[in-house]
C-alpha cells in the first residue's frame, strides 16, 4: 500500500504584501499573497488590532472583487438616454477637462449648486476638506441614512458612542446586551468578541425581533416587536429605579444627574443647567452647610449665599409631593449650591432647590426618576407593546443589576481622576451593551439611543471595566466642537468643514425665513443635529430644486439608484425626469464608481476607481478611526498591483484611477485653495503624497503614526516624507497602546486625557461630563418656545418642541401611526399630494399601488399590521457583494421570512408567492416560514436583489429575476408626505419604520419577484467556468 | 489501496462549537480560497455569472432552527396572538394570563449555524468504495483524500459519504474533498502559528479548532471531552474524527438569581406609599 | 438520488446482457454443445451475439458515465474493497470466459467451451451480483441497503435476459431447447419480479431516513428544521443526492413497472403458449416491455432512493 507523495510544503506564494483589507467598511488587516503576479490567497494579519488574523467570508472572497467582470475599465461619457447605459468610453484627459468645465462655471457662480455626496468610503476627511473648499454647503456622506442616530445619540450625551466609536469589555464582561446589531461596522472584533464572552461563559441577550447570527448564539433572545426598544429601555430603568439598584456615585462623579435645572416655566433659560457667573453648573451640596470661601477647593463664590431648599409653593393646595418635601426637609436642612465638578462634595439628587436669584430648580436625577419611575413606564403597561413579557423585563432588569453590583470585579490598576485623586484600583460594571440599526434605522433612533445610554449610566456602566467602552479618540466634549460651515470666505472656500455638530439653533443651516438651506435639508429645523447630512433626501430635493436647483450632482461610492435609495423606483424616475424643456431635473450627474453597479447607469460621467488592491488610501483618525479600546490606531491601503497591469475581464488593459487622486487633480483644475500651490501648480501629486504632506492643523495630518522629520513622533508632529514607507513596513497600519491606567474612566481619567490631548484628538485635557439632561436639545425647545434669535418658523414649532425633550423619550415610529391614522381611500393620493405629484408618470410604470381592500384583511390590527425589515448577511456587503462569483454563490436570491404563526393567518405556504403592501406600493416575492422572527415582523436579507443586467450578471440571474429589495415599498417620506422618512431630530432615514400587509399572489408557474425594471446592459460576461487557482496547481 | 490503514495513533480533525458558530460563512470561503490554488484545486465554478452558480465547495454552512420543546405550545402562540394589537399599556395583565414565566422560557426556539466539511472518518465508506484506489486514508495522520490523478470521476465515494463532504467537478471529470489543508498544517513555508487549516485560521469567533484528536492531552480531546463533543450520525459506523460541541443550554431564565431585587436602601424613615418615590434618594450621602 | 440515465441503461442492458448469456449457456449445455444443430446455430450464434452486445453497450455507457473515461482502467485494481472494481473485473472475466467458450469450439475443444460457458454463466450473475452490492453495500441510502435489492438484480437481469432470449430464438424461426420449461420458467421470473418488487417497495416505504437531530449533533434540542441552505441555488449534493419523485408519480410509475414486467410478459407468454404462430411476435413483446419495465424499475430505484445526506438539506 503506498500513499501518493504530496508536496506538503508548496511555496505559497513569491510575496506577502500587507494592507488593509476593503471587502466591508471594518477594515481588517490582510496579508496578500502573490504567486506569478496574482493573488494566491488573502488571509487576516495576525498582529493587526483590529481582526488579529480572522477574516470573514467577504474578507476571503477578496480575489473574486479584485478580478471582478464588472470591474469598469476606462471613464464613460453618456451618449444615451440617461438611464440606459449607453456610453462612451473616454481617456482620463477628456474625462477630466469635462469635469472641470462643468465644475468650474458653479464654482464662480455659487458653489452651492454642486451637492458632493459620497457613500461608503471611509476618505471622508479628504471629500469633505475639498467640499469645504469647493465652497458647497451641499455635502454629506451616507451616515445620514445609515447610523447617524447612534453617532448623534453617542456623541450628545456620552462623548462617544457605539456605532465603531465604542465597544463592549470583551475582556470582563460578564452580561452582554446586543440591541438591534446584525453585523454592525466591526464585523470581526465584535465576532473575536463574542467568542471570549462564549468561551469565559458570559450572559448575552440579543434585543432583536430576529434571532439569527449573534442571535442565534445569545444565550437568550428578546423578540420585541420593531420600534419599541425605547420602551423596553425605560421599563428597564424604571425598575433600576424601583428597586434602587443603581450607581449613584456614578451617576454624579461623571454624568450631569446632579445638575440642576432651572424651573421657571416661560424664561428664556427655562429648563438649562443653572450655573454660576463662570458659567459652571451647579448642584446642591448636601455636605457643604457653612463652606468659608475658599475652604473647599472649586466650590464658586456664591455658594455661601446659599439657601436651603425650599419646599415648592404650591399654587392649588398641596400636592403629595409637596408634604414630601416638606417631610424629608427635616432631613436635609443644610447645604450650600457649589460648583458641580467640584471634588469632594455630596451632590443632592433629588429635591427641589431655590436658587439665589429665588427661582426653583432640581437636579437632573429628580427629573428622570420622575419621568421614568411613572407606572406608564412599568413593565406590566410596556409589556404587550413590546411584545415582551413583564416578567422577563423585570427579571433582565435584575440581572442587570446584579451583573453590574454584585460583581466584584475589580482591575488592580491604579489611576488618577481628573480632580488628581488616586484611585487604587477600578471599579468594574461588567455589563456591556452594543446597539446598532435596530436601534438607528428608527424615527425615534435617537431617542432610543439616548435611553440605552442613560440605562447604562445608571448601571455605572459606560467606561468601568467590563461594560461599554470607548475607542479613541473619544470620548471627546459634548458635543463635539466642530460644527457645520455656513458660510463662504472671500476666497470661496467655507468656513468650516460643511459636516459638524450643531450646539444650539444658532448653527443651523437655515435662511432667513427658517427655511433649510441646503439641498438635503439637514440641520433645518425638521432635522436639526442631522450631523451627518441627509443624502437620502438629495435626490428628490434635487429634483424638485428644493431650496434651490442644483447644477451637479457628485457621488462616490454609492448605489443611489438603488439599494441606498428609498422609494427606489421613484428615484430612478427622478434622476431620468426632464423638465418641460427637455433638460435634465437633474443637469448633471457625475459619478465615481469601482464596478458596474446599477447607479453607473444614471451617471452622465463615470470616474472609474481602482479595486482596493490598487490604491493608496487612509483609514485615518480624523475619519472612522479603527481603533480598540485599549489603543489608538489608523492605517493605510497601498498599491498591491498597478491598475494598469490588471485587465478586464474581456483580457484589456483597464485605465482607471483612484477617486481621492482624481479629485486632488480636479481641485487642481478648479484651482481649488489648498489644492495648488503658489504657482497655481498642483499642490499635491496625488493622494499618497496628501496623506503625508497635508495637515489639517499644525503637526495633525491624515495619518498618525511615524510623524516627524524622523518618523518618530506619533500623532502629532511635522510631516514625514517617509511616513507610508513606515506603514508598510510595519503592515499597512500604526497603532498606539493607551497607557494602562488609562484604559477605563476615559472621561475623567487624568492620563487618558492627557494621552488624548498629546496624540492631538482633544484640545484641552477637560473631563467630559456626560449628559443624561441635554441642555442642547433644550436649547432647541426654548426656541420652539420662542426663545432666543433663532427661531423656528410656525409650522415647525410644536415638532421641535416634541421631539427636542432634554431627557429621552419614546414615541410611536411615524409611518406606524400614519398609515393607521389616515382613512383607507386616502392614503395614496393625500400623500400623492403632499409631496407633489409622483416623480413622472414613469414610477407607475413599474410600482404598482397598494391595493386598498374595502375592509382591511385584518381588521382591528390595522392595514399594515406587520412591520418588515432587513438584516446585513454577514457573507455579503450590500450590493457589492453580488459580483462576487464566489459570494453570490451564498445567497443567489433573497426571500421573505415569516413566522409559521402569521403564514397561517394569511394561508400563506412555505415557497409561495406573496404580494407586500406598504403605503408606497407593492412587491410581489417568495416567501419561507421560519420560526426565527416576531410574528408580528417579516424580514429579508438586505441588498441581494438586483436590477437586471447590473453587475455584469447574466439577465436571468436569481439576483434579478427572483431577489428582491425592501426598499421599492420604503417611502422616502413619511407616509403624510410632509416630512423625509427620517428621525425628526438628526434625520436619519427611518428604513426599519417600514409596515406591511400580505397575502398570497396569484399563482405564478415561475417565480419571478415583483417590480421588474429594464435590463441594464453593460455587456455579457463568458459563462464558461471559472477555475481560479488551475494555474497555480503543479502537475 | 482503498483498504483501511490500521487505525493511526494521530488522528487530525476538526471540532466545531456550535454554541460559538454565528453562521458567516468565512470558514467557507476561507477554504475556498485557500484550496482553489491548492492541492485540491481549483475548485470550480460553473456559470459563475449566470443563472445557476454551481460551484465547488468543501466546506459548507447550514442553518437550521430548533423548536425548543414546547415551541408549539398554544400559550406561546396565544401569547404572541395577544401581543399582536396595539394593546397598550394594559395588555400586560392579560398576557401575563396567558403567558407562565416557565412556560416562555422553556419554549424558546434556537437558531443554530452548522459547518459541514469532511470529518476524516476512521472506516469511512466513501475510501473502500473507491474502485480505483484514488480515494485513500492517511496512515500517519488519518487524513482521508483524494488522489485526483488517479480518480475516474465515477462519484461513488460521494455516495458513500453520509456527510456529504465530497464534490464532484464535471468540468474537472474528478472527485475533491477537504484535504484538511494537509499543505497548510505541515507546510514549512509558513510561519509556524499559520499551519492550522484556513477555516480554522479564519473563524473570526474562533468556534473552530484543529488538532490530534488520536491524542488524550491535546486541547481538542480536553475540549471534547469538557464541551460533550459529539460524533454525527453515529449509528453508521464511520467514527468520524471531527466532533461538533453541541449548544450550552440557553440561560433564558434564572441563571443568576434574579429574584426581583428588594429596594436596597429605600429610606427607611420614609413611607414609601405615602411618598413620591423620588424622594427615597432625598438623604442618599453621595460622594463625587 | 439522481437517476442518471447512463447508469440505469447501464445495470438495465448489462443485467439483460447476462441474463442472456446464463440463459444462453443453459439453452447449449442442456443439449450439450455437439447437438446444437447447423438449424440452430444462427440463433445460437444471435443470442450469444445480442448477449454480447447488450452487456459492452451498457459497459460503455457507464464508462461513458465517468468524469475520467480513459482512466477507467484503474478500476479494475481494488478489487478488494470495492464492489464497483469487483463488478469491473467480474465483467472482464466474462469477456475472458465467453471467449474462452468460442475458442474452444473454434479449435474443437468442447471440454473447453463446456468449462468456459459454464465459468460464463457464473460469472455473468457474480457480475450482475456484484452491480447489485454496490448500491446494496451503501448504508447511506437505506432503501438501496435492503436485503431485496441483490434478489432483485438477479431475477430481473434472468427475467429480461431469459425473455430476450426466447424471443431472439422464435425471431430466428426455431425453438428454444427448453421451449416448454423456458415458458414456464419465464412465467415464474414474471411472477418472481412482482412479488420481489413488491416486496422492496413495501420495505422501502417504511424506511426512516435518521433524524436531522441526530446529524447535526443537537439530540436532545428539538426539532431541527432547515433555516437556510448553504447556497440557494442547487449544488453537487441536492443534485446528485437530492432527486425526489412524487409519490404520486411514483405509485403510478410502480404500477406501470408490474404492467411491464410481468403483465405483459405474462400475456404474452401464455399467447405463445397457447395461440399457434403467436409467440413470434409475443416474446418479442414481452422481452421488449421486460427491458422497458426493468428500465423504469432502475429509474425508481435511484428516484426513490433517498440519500442520508439530504437530511441536512
Ligand atoms: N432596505 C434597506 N436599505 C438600506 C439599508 C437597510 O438596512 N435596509 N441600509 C442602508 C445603509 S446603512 C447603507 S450604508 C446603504 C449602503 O448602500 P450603498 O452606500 O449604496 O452601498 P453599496 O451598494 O455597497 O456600495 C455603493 C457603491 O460603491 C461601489 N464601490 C465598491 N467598492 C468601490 C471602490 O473601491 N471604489 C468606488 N469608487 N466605488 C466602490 C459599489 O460598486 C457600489 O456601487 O444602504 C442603505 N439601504
Ligand atoms: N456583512 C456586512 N457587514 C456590514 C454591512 C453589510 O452590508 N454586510 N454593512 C455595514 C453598514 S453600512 C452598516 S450601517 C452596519 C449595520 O450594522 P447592523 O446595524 O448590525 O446591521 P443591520 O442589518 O442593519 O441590523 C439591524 C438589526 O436590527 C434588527 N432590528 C430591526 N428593527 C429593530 C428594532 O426595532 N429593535 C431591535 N432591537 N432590533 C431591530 C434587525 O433584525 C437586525 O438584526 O453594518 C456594516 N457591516
Ligand atoms: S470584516 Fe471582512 S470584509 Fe470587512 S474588512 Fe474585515 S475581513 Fe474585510
Ligand atoms: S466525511 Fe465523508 S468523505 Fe470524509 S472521511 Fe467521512 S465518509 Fe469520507
Ligand atoms: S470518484 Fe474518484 S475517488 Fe471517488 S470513488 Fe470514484 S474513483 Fe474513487
Ligand atoms: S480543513 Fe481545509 S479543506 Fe477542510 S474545510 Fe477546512 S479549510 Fe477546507
Ligand atoms: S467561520 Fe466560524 S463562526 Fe463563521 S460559520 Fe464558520 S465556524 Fe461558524
Ligand atoms: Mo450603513
Amino acid at each position: 500500500m503506498s500513499e501518493p507523495k504530496l508536496d506538503l510544503s508548496p511555496s505559497p506564494s513569491d510575496e506577502v504584501k500587507t494592507t488593509t483589507c476593503y471587502m466591508c467598511a471594518c477594515r481588517c488587516g490582510i496579508k496578500v499573497w502573490l504567486k506569478d503576479g496574482s493573488i494566491r490567497y488573502i488571509q487576516g494579519n495576525p498582529a493587526h488590532p483590529v481582526n488579529k488574523g480572522v477574516l470573514c467570508a467577504k474578507g476571503s472572497a477578496g480575489i473574486m472583487q479584485h478580478y471582478s467582470p464588472a470591474r469598469l475599465s476606462r471613464p464613460l461619457l453618456r451618449v444615451g438616454e440617461r438611464g440606459k447605459g449607453e456610453f462612451r468610453e473616454i481617456d482620463w484627459e477628456e474625462a477630466l477637462s469635462i469635469a472641470t468645465a462643468w465644475l468650474k462655471p458653479i464654482r464662480e457662480r455659487n458653489p452651492d449648486e454642486l451637492a458632493f455626496f459620497t457613500g461608503r468610503d471611509q476618505s471622508q476627511a479628504l471629500t469633505g476638506w475639498w467640499a469645504q473648499q469647493f465652497g458647497t454647503i451641499n455635502y454629506a456622506a451616507h451616515g445620514g441614512f445609515c447610523s447617524v442616530n447612534m453617532a448623534a445619540g453617542g456623541l450628545y450625551t456620552l462623548g462617544g458612542s457605539f456605532w465603531e466609536f465604542g465597544e463592549p469589555d470583551w475582556e470582563h464582561a460578564r452580561y452582554l446586551m446586543l440591541w438591534g446589531v446584525a453585523e454592525d461596522h466591526d464585523s470581526n472584533p465584535i465576532k473575536l468578541g463574542l467568542g471570549k464572552l462564549k468561551a469565559r461563559g458570559a450572559k448575552i441577550v440579543s434585543v432583536n425581533p430576529i434571532r439569527s447570527g449573534y442571535g442565534a448564539v445569545a444565550d437568550e433572545w428578546i423578540g420585541i416587536r420593531p420600534g419599541t426598544d425605547g420602551l423596553f429601555a425605560f421599563a428597564l430603568i424604571h425598575e433600576l429605579l424601583r428597586t434602587d439598584r443603581i450607581d449613584l456615585d456614578y451617576l454624579v462623579r461623571y454624568t450631569n444627574a446632579h445638575h440642576l435645572v432651572i424651573d421657571d416655566p416661560g424664561a428664556a433659560d427655562d429648563g438649562m443647567i443653572a450655573r454660576d457667573g463662570e458659567g459652571r453648573a451647579l448642584c446642591w451640596d448636601r455636605l457643604g452647610s457653612s463652606p468659608s470661601p475658599g475652604e473647599r477647593e472649586g466650590v464658586m463664590d456664591r455658594a455661601d449665599s446659599a439657601t436651603p431648599p425650599q419646599p415648592s409653593p404650591s399654587e392649588e393646595g398641596e400636592g403629595a409631593e409637596n408634604q414630601a418635601y416638606r417631610h424629608a426637609l427635616g432631613v436635609v436642612a443644610e447645604g450650600a449650591f457649589v460648583d458641580a465638578d467640584a471634588p469632594g462634595i455630596s451632590p443632592a439628587v433629588v429635591g427641589e432647590y431655590t436658587l439665589p436669584d429665588g427661582r426653583r430648580a432640581r437636579p437632573v436625577f429628580h427629573l428622570l426618576a420622575q419621568r421614568y419611575l411613572d407606572p406608564q413606564y412599568s413593565p406590566d403597561a410596556v409589556a404587550a407593546r413590546c411584545g415582551i413579557p413583564a416578567d422577563t423585563i423585570r427579571r433582565i432588569a435584575g440581572e442587570l443589576a446584579q451583573a453590574a453590583f454584585d460583581s466584584g470585579l475589580t482591575l488592580p490598576i491604579a489611576w488618577t481622576d481628573t480632580h488628581g485623586r488616586r484611585h487604587e484600583e477600578m471599579i468594574g460594571r461588567p455589563v456591556a451593551m452594543h446597539a446598532m440599526r435596530g436601534i438607528a434605522a428608527h424615527s425615534n433612533g435617537f431617542h432610543t439611543c439616548r435611553a440605552l445610554h442613560l440605562l447604562q449610566l445608571l448601571l455605572g456602566a459606560v467606561d468601568a471595566p467590563g461594560s461599554f467602552r470607548y475607542q479613541p479618540p473619544y470620548p471627546r466634549p459634548i458635543p463635539p466642537a466642530n460644527r457645520p460651515g455656513k458660510a463662504r470666505r472671500a476666497d470661496g472656500t467655507l468656513d468650516a468643514g460643511p459636516l459638524g455638530y450643531v450646539h444650539g439653533p444658532e448653527d443651523l443651516l437655515v435662511d432667513a425665513n427658517g427655511a433649510p438651506r441646503r439641498i438635503d435639508h439637514a440641520f433645518s429645523w425638521a432635522y436639526p443635529l442631522a450631523a451627518h447630512g441627509m443624502m437620502h433626501a438629495t435626490i428628490r430635493n434635487a429634483w424638485a430644486g428644493d431650496p434651490q436647483r442644483i447644477d451637479t450632482l457628485m457621488m462616490f461610492m454609492a448605489n443611489m439608484s438603488w439599494n441606498s435609495a428609498m422609494n427606489t423606483a421613484e428615484t430612478m424616475c427622478m434622476l431620468t425626469d426632464k423638465d418641460a424643456r427637455g433638460q435634465y431635473k437633474i443637469p448633471r450627474i457625475i459619478y465615481a464608481d469601482a464596478y458596474a453597479s446599477e447607479m453607473v447607469a444614471y451617471a452622465d460621467l463615470v470616474l472609474p476607481d481602482t479595486t482596493y488592491l490598487e490604491r493608496f488610501d487612509a483609514i485615518s483618525l480624523l475619519d472612522r478611526p479603527i481603533s480598540d479600546a485599549d489603543c489608538a490606531a489608523d492605517a493605510i491601503r497601498h498599491p498591491i498591483f498597478d491598475s494598469a497591469t490588471q485587465p478586464d475581464a474581456d483580457g484589456r488593459p483597464r485605465d482607471v484611477r483612484g477617486f481621492q487622486s482624481v479629485l486632488l487633480d480636479l481641485g487642481a483644475r478648479l484651482q481649488l485653495p489648498g489644492m495648488v500651490d503658489a504657482a497655481d501648480a498642483p499642490a499635491y501629486r496625488d493622494y499618497a503624497d496628501y496623506m503625508v504632506r497635508h495637515q489639517r492643523a499644525p503637526g495633525v495630518g491624515l495619518l498618525a503614526g511615524w510623524r516627524g522629520a524622523e518618523g518618530t513622533l506619533e500623532g502629532k508632529g511635522p510631516p514625514n516624507p517617509k511616513q507610508l514607507e513606515a506603514y508598510i513596513a510595519h503592515g499597512g497600519f500604526w497603532h498606539a497602546p493607551i497607557p494602562e491606567s488609562a484604559r477605563y474612566y476615559k472621561m475623567a481619567n487624568r492620563d487618558y486625557l492627557a494621552w488624548s490631548q498629546q496624540m492631538g484628538f482633544i484640545g484641552k485635557a477637560e473631563p467630559v461630563v456626560l449628559q443624561i439632561y441635554s441642555e442642547t436639545l433644550q436649547k432647541f425647545r426654548l426656541a420652539a418656545r420662542g426663545h432666543g434669535p433663532v427661531q423656528p418658523p410656525e409650522r415647525e414649532r410644536a415638532r421641535v418642541e416634541q421631539y427636542f425633550d432634554p431627557l429621552p423619550i419614546w414615541y410611536a415610529p411615524f409611518e406606524g401611526e400614519q398609515v393607521e391614522e389616515q382613512p383607507v381611500e386616502s392614503s395614496l393620493s393625500s400623500a400623492g399630494k403632499a409631496r407633489g405629484e409622483r416623480a413622472a408618470e414613469c414610477t407607475n410604470a413599474y410600482m404598482s399601488s397598494a391595493a386598498s381592500p374595502a375592509t382591511p384583511p385584518d381588521g382591528d390590527r390595522g392595514r399594515f399590521p406587520l412591520s418588515a425589515i432587513t438584516q446585513r448577511p454577514m457573507f455579503m456587503y450590500h450590493a457589492w457583494g453580488s459580483q462576487n462569483a464566489w459570494l453570490r454563490q451564498i445567497a443567489t436570491r433573497n426571500y421573505l421570512y415569516v413566522h409559521p404563526d402569521t403564514a397561517a393567518r394569511y394561508d400563506i405556504a412555505d415557497g409561495d408567492m406573496v404580494n407586500v403592501d406598504s403605503h408606497n406600493g407593492r412587491i410581489t416575492v417568495q416567501a419561507r416560514c421560519v420560526g426565527n422572527v416576531q410574528p408580528d415582523t417579516v424580514w429579508t436579507w438586505n441588498a441581494i436583489g438586483k436590477r437586471r443586467g447590473a453587475w455584469r450578471l447574466a439577465a436571468d440571474a436569481p439576483e434579478g429575476r427572483q431577489g428582491f429589495l425592501l426598499n421599492h415599498l420604503i417611502g422616502d417620506r413619511t407616509p403624510k408626505g410632509d416630512y423625509v422618512n427620517a428621525d425628526p431630530v438628526t434625520g436619519q432615514a427611518a428604513w426599519f419604520d417600514l409596515r406591511v400587509r400580505i397575502e398570497r399572489a396569484a399563482v405564478h408557474d415561475e417565480i419571478s419577484s415583483q417590480p421588474q425594471f429594464p435590463t441594464i446592459s453593460v455587456g455579457n460576461v463568458s459563462p464558461d467556468p471559472l477555475r481560479y487557482g488551475a494555474a497555480f496547481r503543479k502537475r | 489501496m482503498t483498504g483501511l490503514p490500521a487505525p493511526s495513533q494521530r488522528k487530525l480533525g476538526l471540532v466545531i462549537d456550535l454554541d460559538t458558530c454565528v453562521g458567516c460563512h468565512a470558514c467557507a470561503v476561507a477554504c475556498k480560497q485557500w484550496n482553489a490554488g491548492g492541492i485540491a484545486g481549483p475548485l470550480t465554478d460553473e456559470n459563475p455569472y449566470g443563472a445557476e452558480p454551481f460551484g465547488v465547495w468543501f466546506n459548507r454552512v447550514h442553518s437550521y432552527e430548533v423548536a425548543g420543546l414546547g415551541t408549539r405550545d398554544p400559550g406561546l402562540r396565544r401569547q404572541d396572538a395577544g401581543a399582536n394589537g396595539e394593546a397598550g399599556p394594559k395588555g400586560g395583565a392579560q398576557e401575563r394570563s396567558v403567558l407562565g414565566k416557565a412556560q416562555a422560557e422553556s419554549a424558546v426556539p434556537m437558531t443554530v449555524h452548522f459547518p459541514r466539511s469532511c470529518l476524516h472518518c476512521e472506516t469511512p465508506a466513501c475510501v473502500t468504495v473507491c474502485p480505483t484506489g484514488a480515494s485513500y486514508k492517511r496512515a500517519s495522520d488519518g487524513i482521508v483524500l483524494v488522489d485526483e490523478d488517479k480518480c475516474i470521476g465515477c462519484k461513488l465515494c460521494s455516495w458513500a459519504c453520509p456527510y456529504g463532504a465530497r464534490e464532484y467537478s464535471a468540468v474537472e471529470g474528478v472527485m475533491k474533498k477537504c484535504t484538511l489543508c494537509v499543505d497548510r498544517i505541515y507546510n514549512e513555508q509558513l510561519d509556524e502559528t499559520e499551519r492550522v487549516p484556513a477555516c480554522v485560521q479564519a473563524c473570526p469567533t474562533r468556534a473552530r479548532h484543529f488538532g490530534d484528536l488520536g491524542d488524550p492531552d491535546s486541547d481538542v480531546s480536553k475540549l471534547v471531552v469538557e464541551r460533550n463533543g459529539r460524533d454525527l450520525l453515529p449509528e453508521l459506523g464511520y467514527k468520524p474524527t471531527n466532533k461538533y460541541l453541541p449548544p450550552r443550554p440557553r440561560r433564558a431564565g434564572a441563571t443568576t438569581d434574579a429574584t426581583p431585587v428588594t429596594p436596597s436602601s429605600a429610606g427607611e424613615s420614609l413611607d414609601a406609599n405615602q411618598l413620591p418615590p423620588v424622594l427615597r434618594w432625598l438623604d442618599r450621602v453621595l460622594s463625587r | 438520488m439522481n437517476p442518471a440515465f447512463s447508469v440505469i441503461l447501464f445495470t438495465t442492458l448489462s443485467g439483460a446482457g447476462y441474463g442472456l448469456w446464463f440463459w444462453w449457456v443453459l439453452d447449449a449445455f442442456s443439449l450439450g454443445m455437439a447437438r446444437i444443430g447447423p438449424e440452430r446455430w444462427f440463433a445460437w450464434l444471435l443470442a450469444a451475439a445480442v448477449g454480447g452486445v447488450l452487456v459492452t453497450v451498457g459497459l460503455l455507457s457507464s464508462v461513458f458515465h465517468l468524469g475520467k473515461p480513459a482512466r477507467a482502467w484503474r478500476a479494475f485494481s481494488q478489487w478488494r474493497t470495492s464492489w464497483l472494481s469487483r463488478e469491473g473485473v467480474a465483467s472482464l472475466l466474462a469477456y475472458a470466459a465467453f471467449v474462452a467458450c468460442f475458442a474452444g469450439l473454434y479449435f474443437g475443444r468442447s471440454d473447453l467451451a463446456m468449462g468456459a460457458s459454464i465459468t460464463l454463466a457464473v460469472i455473468a450473475l457474480a457480475t450482475v451480483c456484484c452491480t447489485a452490492m454496490i448500491y446494496a453495500c451503501l448504508k447511506t441510502v437505506p432503501a438501496w441497503r435492503q436485503p431485496l435489492v441483490l434478489p432483485g438484480y438477479l431475477l430481473l437481469a434472468l427475467h429480461t435476459g431469459g425473455l430476450v432470449h426466447v424471443a431472439l430464438f422464435v425471431l430466428a424461426g426455431v425453438q428454444p431447447a427448453l421451449s416448454a420449461q423456458s415458458l414456464a420458467i419465464l412465467a415464474t421470473t414474471s411472477l418472481a419480479c412482482a412479488w420481489v418488487k413488491e416486496g422492496y417497495w413495501h420495505a422501502i416505504d417504511r424506511i426512516e431516513l435518521p433524524s436531522r437531530a441526530a446529524a447535526t449533533a443537537l439530540e436532545g434540542f428539538g426539532d431541527v428544521t432547515p433555516f437556510e441552505r448553504p447556497h440557494t441555488e442547487a449544488n453537487y449534493l441536492t443534485r446528485e443526492m437530492g432527486f425526489v419523485v412524487a409519490r404520486k408519480h411514483s405509485r403510478k410509475l410502480r404500477l406501470f413497472v408490474l404492467l411491464l414486467l410481468t403483465i405483459v410478459p405474462l400475456l404474452a407468454l401464455l399467447a405463445s403458449a397457447l395461440l399457434h404462430g403467436a409467440a413470434v411476435f409475443a416474446l418479442p413483446l414481452a422481452a421488449l416491455a421486460a427491458l422497458a419495465g426493468a428500465f423504469v424499475e432502475r429509474w425508481l430505484f435511484f428516484a426513490e432512493a433517498k440519500h442520508v445526506v439530504m437530511v441536512y438539506y
